[in-house]
């Protein structure tokens, strides 16, 4: 079989991104599982909620309002709404999530899912199930030749970005004295209760960020994803496989799993098409069969 | 006779007659309940007797569903070929089970979840890939076949048989939750670690469960696929393995009439509300909302839990009702942690 280099390289920068949106999200699902212990089934709905907020935000809101030419732009759009998906999250958190907690997990699990189903059944009613298009930034537009071939320059952004965000929250949870807090958090509440930390309101902070680390991803894959109500739920089938392949509530475990997942699934495009969408389920009931906790996780 | 018994049979009456009077309640939707009744009954057995949270049932319902099916288009015409077909189903499901709960098995609680959901994307895969599966069109106008010379193409032969087969599968799982094997699976799943101490090893009982709770499910695919001629991949998909957690949820976790009572709820609602399309996403995520918010128990949980109540304030020494079994979290947090 021979498969010229610029395919070769086309589809692993295509799984590379791929992998970009996994780390993501399953970071953001490890961080609400750590401090929450739930897992927050709403994360793909969030994820297309950013996503369509950002689409309405450049091509609707300006036409709504009555000012045909006010937009919000991309880069606006990259602080504004993750902040807004995670306000409404935090909503979410404070009103319906926190009477659960004394309950079996599996009704957060249960609560979150319901509301996923309200998310993406509104955003049905309102936009289709058409895909939306969402034209990048024009700083971003256009190729870049990186030597060996021409890879559009968003995709470079995407991948440098995430790369960023991906580090940036492992240094904030791991290596910061908030971090340490969190992570003493998820030890024993009660004990950090005893010294004084607010735990409430941390839960509820710490759920608002896991949720606008997937409202980032959602905006970032506005220009690269169709803008579908679909595309959450499709996206997040994968997380949770990721999530369990790395093992749940390990940060740095999500980052590397979902890179490396990434890249292997766009390996399987290229050498056999059928199996790509199916590998990464595969490979994680291998890990299962060796390691029943996950590759980073610890045994519970 | 117990009382479940005594409420199956007045049930059971009442459906006989279902035939008679189009008018009040049609034939087919009695049919589509039962299917679905029996479905929940199945992932019930799973949640609300063992505590296991399963997001795989669809792919037990879908593969009966399709190797009935594709049996049935292929032997249909054969005097044993329905008995075969639906066998072979059921059998199919148990494996695919096997293989699930096998894995699934070794991780609890959340990830148990998790597991079951992402290896059933496996099993929605295959359903897209495979030829004989139809893909994605399905698998369309099977024929009924026929059972001891009876004709199932006659709608109302078939609702006889299918009533027969499903008041056969809810028997069964009352038999088994009623067995010293479904008391084992309630002490796991109301405290593990005393389980293990009494010499019983809970991974097996817990796969054992599984197995049997997806066999369940894989009977009501079989009949589903023979009552209505189709199988799709709405059968396997994550959207129905959803749907049976609402039912069952919304009826009453850990009761033996809750799953029936949801499914025809649900069934009932997705009758009334085909016309507003998307929006019923919507409402069936509301009610999830609200079932997980406000309404733990379901319908029959909390009639029972009223019912206990209320005799227990006539008489304060009575014994606990036989059937008053709450949603199985609270109990099992209660009775782990003591405090």
């Amino acid at each position: 079989m021979t498969i010229s280099l610029q395919a070769f390289m086309a589809q692993l920068t295509i799984g590379l991104i791929g992998g970009c949106f996994y780390a993501m999200l399953s970071m953001g699902l490890a961080i609400i599982f750590g401090l929450l212990n739930i897992i927050n089934f709403t994360h793909g709905a969030q994820f297309m909620m950013a996503a369509f907020l950002a689409w309405i935000g450049l091509t609707q809101l300006g036409p709504w309002l009555g000012y045909p030419n006010f937009q919000i732009s991309f880069w606006a759009a990259l602080i504004i709404v993750p902040f807004c998906v995670a306000v409404i999250g935090m909503a979410i958190e404070r009103l319906l999530l926190r009477r659960l907690y004394q309950l079996d997990h599996l009704y957060g699990l249960l609560l979150t899912f319901g509301v996923a189903l309200v998310m993406e059944g509104g955003f049905r009613h309102a936009f289709g199930v058409s895909g939306q298009g969402y034209e990048p930034p024009e700083l971003l537009q256009g190729p870049f030749d990186v030597g060996f071939m021409l890879l559009p320059k968003y995709r470079i952004f995407v991948v440098a970005a995430s790369l960023l965000i991906c580090f940036g929250t492992w240094y904030l949870f791991e290596r910061t004295k908030l971090g340490a807090y969190l992570r003493a958090g998820t030890e024993n509440p009660r004990l950090l209760q005893a010294f004084g930390i607010n735990v409430p309101v941390m839960i509820t902070l710490t759920y608002g960020f896991g949720v606008a680390l997937a409202g980032i991803a959602g905006v970032l894959a506005a220009p690269i994803m169709q803008i579908t109500p679909l595309m959450g739920g499709n996206l997040l089938n994968i997380v949770f496989a990721v999530v369990v392949i790395g093992g749940l509530g390990s940060i740095l475990g999500s980052m590397i799993t979902g890179l490396s997942l990434g890249l292997i699934e766009g390996l399987t495009k290229v050498f056999y098409p059928e199996a790509s969408t199916v590998v990464v389920f595969v490979i994680m009931a291998l890990v299962l069969l060796v390691r029943p906790a996950g590759l980073f996780g610890r045994e519970v | 006779m117990s009382i479940t018994l005594k409420i199956f049979g007045l049930l059971f009456a009442a459906a006989l007659v279902v035939p008679f009077v189009p008018g009040i309640i049609y034939p087919i939707f009695v049919m589509k309940v039962m299917c679905y009744g029996l479905f929940a009954c199945a992932f019930n057995l799973l949640l609300g007797f063992t505590g296991l949270v399963s997001f795989a049932h669809a792919a037990f319902l879908g593969s009966a569903g399709y190797v009935t099916g594709a049996l049935m288009i292929r032997f249909g015409a054969h005097p044993l070929g329905m008995v075969t077909a639906f066998t072979l189903g059921v059998a199919a499901a148990a494996l695919v089970g096997l293989a699930i709960g096998g894995l699934a098995v070794r991780r609890r609680g959340i990830y148990f979840a998790m597991i079951t959901l992402a290896l059933s994307q496996i099993v929605y895969f295959l359903a897209v890939q495979f030829r004989w599966t139809g893909g994605e069109d399905g698998l369309q106008g099977i024929p009924r076949g026929n059972l001891l010379g009876l004709a199932l193409s006659s709608d109302t032969t078939m609702y006889y048989v299918t009533l027969c087969l499903f008041s056969a599968g809810f028997l069964f799982v009352y038999r088994v939750v009623h067995s010293p094997f479904g008391q084992i699976l309630q002490a796991v799943r109301e405290n593990e670690p005393r389980a293990t101490s009494l010499g019983y090893d809970t991974d097996r009982f817990r796969l054992a469960a599984f197995v049997l709770s997806a066999a369940v499910a894989g009977y009501a695919g079989a009949l589903k696929a023979l009552v209505f001629q189709l199988v799709s991949l709405n059968d396997v998909s994550l959207h129905t393995s959803t749907e049976v957690v609402l039912m069952t949820l919304l009826g009453g976790l850990g009761t033996m009439f809750g799953p029936l009572v949801g499914a025809a709820l649900v069934v009932g609602l997705q009758n009334y509300l085909a016309t507003i399309g998307d929006l019923v996403t919507v409402v069936t995520g509301l009610i999830f909302i609200v079932c997980v918010s406000f309404f733990r128990r379901g319908f029959v949980g909390e009639y029972l839990e009223w019912r206990r109540r209320s005799s227990q304030r006539a008489m304060p020494d009575a014994v606990e009702d036989e059937q008053a079994l709450p949603a199985f979290a609270d109990t099992s947090r209660a009775s782990a942690h003591p405090d």
